[in-house]
């Protein structure tokens, strides 16, 4: 982290970027949060530790429109949906200086409370720095261990990869985490019975609350207008206005980014309620796989994504039900 | 369910025809005097491209029971790649619908040249015939799956 | 607030019979937006479109609906009855009560359900409908025919006589086609070149036409009365303007071992070459891949003997920009490739020939000088064996589908000429049917029957079978006498199907003219418009849209010029408002939209937007109006729903969804 900070002032100081964007420090030990940094004295609050999740890329569409550079901090993923955002002319590419921080795997403190770490102080083990496979957690009811690999975030057990698809140059070192099939969740769910099915989603997406976090999050949700804001669909604004908009939202949503979402898995990190967004996303990823090819959003710069394409011999929606 | 319950039961359906194919040989069928179900309700788009999966998803929420698209054959679009698009979307749309164990014989894709005036009438039945067999659509009533 | 009207139609008893159309009107006045209803015996007639125009006089309409037959019937004359009496036309709208409601349902109660939410549905989109108004573009008075053979010959005449501009491009190096090919001609037995040649002269001469030889079209861009295209003229190396025609080039040229594509490479021709001695222009090319000084740098013997200076090694390909009104593909065929049939051994025998070898073998300037002699041993044949129906009418992957339409006929010819030249000689032919309709044409067959003797089998030939003293045992059967057939012959004359020129798929992808799965072009209609492609501005000619000879080719040649004049008569062209169109302040700029524009009609801008107060440069689409066709493809992609398609918006089309599913 102190290499990382030392570079963002060196690069603030001599002119090559305007503005820095990284995370501060929340107020508490485990939320830090996405932050610009312009002066020298801003740093005092800049951490880079493994609660650092949060995917900046988005960020950078508001900052491409600012004056000058924005370092901006991209762990490997993040990097593939810059990617995207820049397949989309969403970002400007020449007002990004990409600094790809290294990463071992984040943290998900929802994880950690799940096993009952309540009370919560501090943690240590979750630097960067730390090569620690066990967390220490100091707590009112006294000091607390878990397992790093336990804590961690859904996504980081199917990790991509720790390499960064884009970058000026590279801070600190990233271990690949994966110890999971991407797609073995979708199979189980796949595996079900269509009532099992019904009830396996009904039973997450009723805790839904509407809050809008996992559009808020998403960097492929990034038009300017929703279109669940729009008059023109007549779904319109408010949550409880239209039925339609209530009822159909994520599957919606899933359709929007199908083909773009980098299975970057912030849906899922942000979602108060738990709800595992992802499923959705990953499972036209899956498909897409399947029927059209592999296909990782993101991967490099492309023109067309696999809903923008198509073969004379593509498969027919009837597969659906032909396979069962 | 008792079998006068069945009797009752009046499915709605919507059919999206382009204008240039589909919607000619539902043209056809009808100076054919090729009979269909009246359930069967058509909405004239230009493409199969035009249907925005909201369109069909739009109208299960509002009470269909069975939805098809039917457009030009592949290679023979009016606009030369429309249902090459609407192929993929379709696709994608479908296997969301089954992943969330919504039935997906509610949902269909038929390819309709401005000559099979036979070949709309006779799938128009079958999809019909499917929905009956299928009964009212609850499920896709609500794929927030909230009750 | 619209103020609807709703118009139901009794077609007589064709919708009446089954909707209770009375009591569709009183239903809709139940519907939003509706104060005036009505039902007529019928609305297309003078007296039902008075009706409408003088009730949206009277009672101020601002919309309408009428429940009568297909859009695709009377769409156009109930807009037009609209805006005569002031309305928008694009205020219209149908619900198709007849072909898909009276026709195919019998119960009236059911029937009148159904017919009263298809109004209903109607109503609900014309409450969203908004006034359109046509764009205009303008036509460039210049025609492209793409194809210099009898086809295109023709169409670019026609064209020319009636003033306009007209440019042919051809991809060999001469005008002149199949046709040139050909020895006599059904069912006159004319000679093809007699009568071939003076057009070529005619078209060559015109002060309207250009022609470009040995070039292709190698890029189209733009629409229906204002494309620009990129023509390739391939590099000749010679110099059009300086050679003379002389032709010494070509006999002193040491390289001629190159196989004649003209005489279906049944001799061989030098590497500086005009195809056939009329060829216009009578300029010849260097065929690069079999000079001697473009494969080892020496030789240049051509440039020696030439006095007019004319060869030019250097000659560059050159590219042509030309801006087009209008376009007729005039591409014309080939015969197929006889691998999959091997079975007539027609790669293992030279005496096995196809129809149109046989066209070059029986004329004076082919390969045997109008002999006509078997090409293993220069023999004079005995026995001659036709076999019909090579790789057309096909039920398997092998060959083509359709009848090629024109081998019943040129089989009749050259029976006819070979008994009428050489009496000694036996010919027999294998058919599956003989299809004769045309003018003439059976009473040309039946002359080779009956004042000819051509021996006429009904039957197909399983094998032949090259044997050791150099003759072909024809293996077949007889099926009317229902025995098999052995039968020794000197040659083989096998009618293979005709398919559309290989290239044109291609031309087909850069117009955006339909194509069908054996590569013929499209009609717009099958009936009623069969020389238009349903791209607008492309017109088809000769074989390129399906099978046909001679006359039909020239009457179909002529029917395109008709269309494509009508074209450039015009000055200026209304474009069709239901395109698609663009919210700036909701555009991200993201170009899915433009991935998937069959038309190349979308592109982007980057421009100030007064975003509510604030003010912002993005990058937003854009929509060429005159380009875009209306699909609505990107409709589906916009994720923001930024991008709308007028006529057929978002919530239009919900709102029918909705009126359909109450």
């Amino acid at each position: 982290m102190q290499e990382l900070i030392a570079r963002a002032k060196e690069l603030l100081a001599d002119g090559t970027v305007a503005r820095v964007l990284g995370w501060k420090a929340g107020d508490l030990p485990y939320n830090p949060e996405p932050a610009y940094f312009e002066k020298e004295e801003d740093f005092k609050d800049f951490v880079y530790n493994s609660f650092c999740g949060a995917n900046l890329s988005k960020f950078m569409i508001e900052a491409s429109k600012l004056e000058g550079k924005t370092l901006v901090c991209l762990k490997p993923c993040d990097t593939y949906s810059f990617n995207q955002l820049l397949s989309e002319h969403r970002v400007d590419r020449d007002k990004a200086y990409i600094v790809g921080v290294g990463c071992k795997g984040k943290l998900d403190i929802e994880k950690i409370k799940k096993q009952g770490i309540k009370g919560i102080k501090s943690i240590s083990g979750a630097e960067i720095s730390d090569e620690a496979d066990t967390l220490t957690i100091d707590t009112i009811y006294g000091e607390k261990t878990c397992a790093f690999s336990d804590a961690m975030l859904e996504r980081c057990h199917v990790c991509k990869g720790k390499e960064h698809k884009i970058y000026d140059e590279i801070i600190g070192e990233s271990k690949e985490t994966k110890d999971a099939e991407r797609f073995a969740e979708v199979e189980r769910i796949e595996a079900m019975s269509p009532e099992e099915k019904f009830a396996f989603f009904r039973k997450e997406l009723s805790k839904c609350i509407r809050c809008n976090a996992c559009r808020n999050v998403c960097p492929a949700c990034s038009c300017r207008k929703c279109v669940f804001d729009s008059t023109k669909f007549d779904s319109s604004q408010k949550a409880n206005v239209d039925s339609f908009e209530e009822k159909m939202f994520h599957i919606i949503r899933a359709f929007h980014v199908a083909g773009r979402c980098t299975d970057c898995g912030e849906c899922s990190r942000v979602c108060p309620q738990g709800i595992p967004l992802h499923l959705f996303n990953r499972k036209f990823i899956k498909e897409i796989d399947e029927l059209y090819g592999e296909y990782q959003a993101g991967e490099t710069v492309v023109e067309k994504g696999p809903l923008t394409s198509y073969t004379f011999d593509d498969v027919e929606p009837g597969i659906v039900a032909e396979r069962g | 369910m008792s079998i006068e319950a069945n009797e009752e039961f009046k499915p709605k359906i919507v059919a999206f025809c382009c204008n240039w194919c589909s919607y000619a040989g539902a043209d056809l069928a009808g100076s054919s005097r090729l009979a269909y179900p009246a359930d069967v309700k058509i909405i004239r788009v230009p493409c199969s491209c035009r249907v925005n999966p909201m369109f069909i998803l739009r109208a299960f929420e509002k009470g269909a029971d069975g939805v098809i698209l039917c457009g030009c054959h592949p290679g023979d679009c009016h606009y030369s790649t429309g249902n090459f698009y609407a192929r993929r979307r379709m696709t994608m749309l479908f296997s969301m619908l089954d992943y969330m164990g919504v039935e997906n014989g509610r949902t269909r894709v038929e390819w309709v040249s401005a000559a099979e005036g036979v070949k709309f009438s006779t799938t128009m039945n079958e999809f019909v015939q499917k929905i009956h067999s299928l009964g009212k659509n609850v499920r896709l009533g609500d794929l927030r799956c909230r009750n | 607030m619209q103020r609807i009207g709703v118009f139901v139609c009794h077609c007589g008893t064709n919708i009446a019979a089954t909707v209770d159309v009375a009591k569709v009107a009183e239903m809709a006045l139940n519907e939003q937006g509706v104060v005036h209803a009505e039902d007529y015996q019928y609305m297309c007639s003078e007296a039902g479109q008075a009706k409408i125009q003088a009730a949206i006089k009277e009672k101020n309409l601002t919309g309408i609906v009428v429940c009568s037959c297909s859009p695709r019937m009377h769409e156009t004359t109930f807009r037009e009855a609209a805006e005569r009496a002031g309305l928008n036309p694009y205020m219209v709208e149908i619900a198709n009560i007849r072909e898909h409601c009276s026709w195919i349902h019998k119960d009236v109660e059911e029937a009148t359900k159904k017919a009263v939410i298809l109004m209903r549905a109607a109503v609900a989109k014309v409450n969203l409908n908004a006034p359109l108004k046509p764009g205009e573009s303008r036509v460039t008075k210049r025609a492209l025919v793409i194809g210099g053979g009898i086809a295109g010959i023709q169409t670019a005449l026609d064209i020319a006589d009636a003033g306009y501009k007209v440019d042919i491009v051809e991809k060999t190096p001469s005008i002149g086609g199949r046709m040139s090919q050909l020895d006599k001609t059904f069912p006159t037995l004319d000679c093809s070149a007699c009568i071939l040649t003076p057009k070529m002269v005619e078209v060559n001469k015109h002060e309207n036409v250009t022609i470009y030889t040995y070039s292709e079209v190698e890029k189209v861009s733009g629409f229906v009365g204002d494309f620009t295209v990129d023509i390739r003229k391939k590099a000749r190396s010679v110099d059009m303007d300086k050679c003379t025609g002389c032709g010494v080039c070509q006999e002193k040229c040491p390289s001629k071992k190159t196989l004649s594509e003209f005489n279906r490479g049944l001799n061989t021709r030098s590497a500086i070459y005009t195809p056939f001695a009329q060829a216009i222009p009578n300029v010849p090319v260097i065929d690069r891949d079999s000079c001697m000084k473009f494969q080892t740098g020496k030789c240049g013997v051509c440039s020696k003997v030439c006095q007019a200076g004319a060869i030019d090694y250097e000659q560059q390909d050159e590219i042509i920009t030309e801006k087009y009104g209008a376009i007729v593909v005039a591409t014309g065929f080939d015969m197929i490739k006889l691998d999959n049939y091997d079975e007539y051994a027609y790669s293992q025998s030279p005496d096995v020939i196809t129809s149109l070898e046989l066209e070059r073998v029986m004329n004076a300037a082919g390969p045997t000088k109008g002999h006509l002699e078997r090409l293993s041993d220069g023999k004079a044949p005995k026995e001659m064996v036709f076999i019909q129906c090579v790789g057309s009418r096909c039920s398997d992957d092998r060959g083509k589908s359709y009848c090629s339409k024109i081998c019943c006929m040129y089989t009749a010819k050259h029976a006819m000429l070979i008994r009428d030249k050489y009496p000694d000689v036996n010919v027999t032919v294998f058919y599956i049917d003989v299809r004769t309709p045309g003018k003439n044409f059976d009473e040309f067959y039946r002359r080779a029957v009956e004042d000819y003797g051509v021996n006429y089998i009904k039957g197909q030939v399983g094998k032949v079978i090259p044997q050791p003293d150099g003759k072909l045992l024809v293996r077949g059967v007889d099926l009317i006498d229902n025995k098999q057939i052995l039968k020794e012959a000197d040659m083989v004359v096998l009618a293979a199907a005709i398919e559309p020129n290989p290239d044109v798929r291609k031309i087909a992808t850069m117009l955006t003219a339909s194509i069908d799965t054996n590569n013929f072009l499209t009609e717009a209609h099958a009936k009623l418009r069969p020389v238009e492609s349903p791209t607008a501005g492309i017109f088809l000619s000769g074989v390129c849209q399906g099978p046909k000879d001679i006359p039909e080719t020239v009457s179909q040649a002529g029917a395109a010029a008709v269309k494509a004049i009508g074209l450039l008569a015009k000055d200026k062209l209304m474009t069709n408002p239901c395109t698609a169109h663009s919210d700036e302040l909701m555009c991200n700029g993201c170009s899915q939209c433009a991935n998937v524009c069959p038309y190349g009609a979308i592109s982007y801008e980057v421009k100030e937007i007064n975003d509510h107060g604030v003010r912002e440069t993005r990058r937003v689409a854009v929509v060429n109006n005159a380009l875009c066709q209306g699909c609505g493809a990107c409709t589906v992609t916009c994720p923001s729903g930024a991008m709308d398609l007028q006529g057929f918006s978002n919530r239009q089309i919900l709102a029918e969804v909705d009126a359909i599913c109450r």
